[in-house]
């Protein structure tokens, strides 16, 4: 009887022990403590270009994480890419006037969105939009654009040299 | 020629055979499921064979899996300056992928082949037939208590896999080669996702507790009850398993990850 009551006490431990392993992922592992969606705020705004930008991405403010993307949409009518991003509650001071850029974190990493606040008395609310956006830096384009304006300032120098 | 065209004829009406028992079975299984409820004292004693004693190789392995996959991942970081990721590609090397499937290998290789030599040596033994005589049916005497232990089993020990993981990795990459250890905590908790990543893990481990031990049981229950048919069974089970979980694991990781 006793050896039955070890037992039993020992898989007791074990599926506990299981238990907490999944709580332990859950908590320390992947994101649930880092937010939650209950509460909070959308802000919309629109780009020309969202680059490599991802629902879930960050959107932080001076370098400070203040909630994520919520979805990217492509509205047909105005040619431009619509992010919804869902703001942490406590942070819901932002100024009429808030820009909002999108950033890569280091040369390889992820891209974000910073919203840069400005200066208005009018705050922000659910679902308003952010009218002064900058789309991403599309690393192509720069280099395009680099070797075209190479090749336009090689060419009038080679045309002087030749007579 | 023509016995050779025989035998492969005789193979394959053979596999189907089988094949179907098995799916006969674990209906059988499914049936007698209910009945366990009454006796939950036999579905205690089995998840400690099962589950508890396969407890210590799962931890040991899954310390030493974090271990390499940390130092692996470290110095392939390093060169692009982004060690501090290491918490990340431990983290969901071991949730999405290592964790489910090397511990169902070790969990076939360790809980599986035991219960299909116990079947089996009982079926040689005439033990199951000696209860069918008393009107004890063996199926939810013997092999359904061992099922359901083996399917609770599974997912317990493959989340404590990936949990003991990540802090050998933790280990490795704070304790030994300096990674920053908020770093390490922040970029995880920023990239693995509850649902996407930890779930999918789980369910992984759950479809691979039960196909490892619906395959240990059925092996042991329909094995040719003598020295020698046991010892294949026995071998079958672990090969039958590990190339199930393999397989299924691509089928499973191409549903969940694939998009």
């Amino acid at each position: 009887m006793d050896r039955v009551r070890m037992i039993e006490i020992v898989v007791g431990l074990f599926v506990a022990g299981g238990l907490a392993a999944l709580f332990v992922l859950a908590m320390k592992v992947s994101n649930l403590s880092t937010f939650t969606d209950e509460g909070g705020y959308e802000l919309i705004a629109r780009f020309d270009n969202v680059g490599g930008l991802k629902v879930r991405s960050p959107v932080s403010v001076s370098g400070v994480r203040v909630g994520r993307v919520a979805g990217i949409d492509y509205d047909s009518n105005t040619f431009e890419a619509v992010v919804t991003m869902k703001i942490g509650a406590q942070y819901d001071k932002f100024p009429d006037d808030t820009s909002a850029q999108i950033f890569t974190a280091g040369l390889l990493g992820e891209q974000y969105v910073a919203l840069e606040p400005g200066g208005a008395e009018e705050i922000l609310k659910n679902g308003d939009t952010i009218s002064l956006t900058q789309s991403a830096l599309v690393l192509e384009q720069i280099i395009g654009k680099f070797l075209f304006s190479k090749a336009s300032e090689a060419a009038p120098a080679s045309g002087e040299t030749q007579p | 020629m023509l016995t050779w065209i025989e035998r492969l004829g005789r193979e394959g009406l053979n596999f189907f055979e089988r094949l179907g028992r098995a799916n006969m079975f674990l209906l059988q299984l499914l049936i007698g499921m209910p009945g366990l409820l009454l006796r939950l004292r036999l579905l205690i004693l089995q998840t400690y064979s099962v589950g508890v004693l396969s407890l210590l190789i799962i931890v040991v392995s899954g310390m030493f899996v974090g271990m390499v996959l940390g130092l692996q991942g470290y110095n392939t970081l390093v060169d692009f300056g982004a060690e501090e990721s290491l918490g990340v590609a431990v983290a969901l090397s071991l949730v999405r992928e290592l964790g489910p499937v090397v511990s169902a290998l070790l969990f076939a290789g360790r809980a599986g082949s035991a219960l299909t030599a116990e079947i089996g040596l009982m079926k040689a033994t005439e033990q199951l037939s000696g209860m069918e005589m008393m009107a004890v049916d063996p199926v939810r005497r013997v092999v359904v208590p061992r099922f359901v232990a083996g399917c609770l089993s599974m997912p317990l020990l493959a989340a404590m896999f990936s949990a003991i993981g990540v802090f050998g990795g933790y280990f490795v990459g704070v304790g030994l080669l300096g990674v920053d250890s908020g770093a390490f905590w922040s970029q995880m908790q920023a990239k693995v996702d509850l649902y996407e990543d930890i779930l999918n893990g789980v369910i992984k481990s759950i479809v691979f507790g039960v196909v490892v031990t619906w395959i240990a049981v059925f092996e042991g229950y329909d094995a040719v009850p003598t020295a020698e048919g046991v010892s294949r069974a026995t071998t079958r089970t672990v090969v039958h398993s590990a190339l199930a979980v393999l397989g299924l694991d691509f089928v499973l990781t191409a549903l969940m990850f694939g998009d």
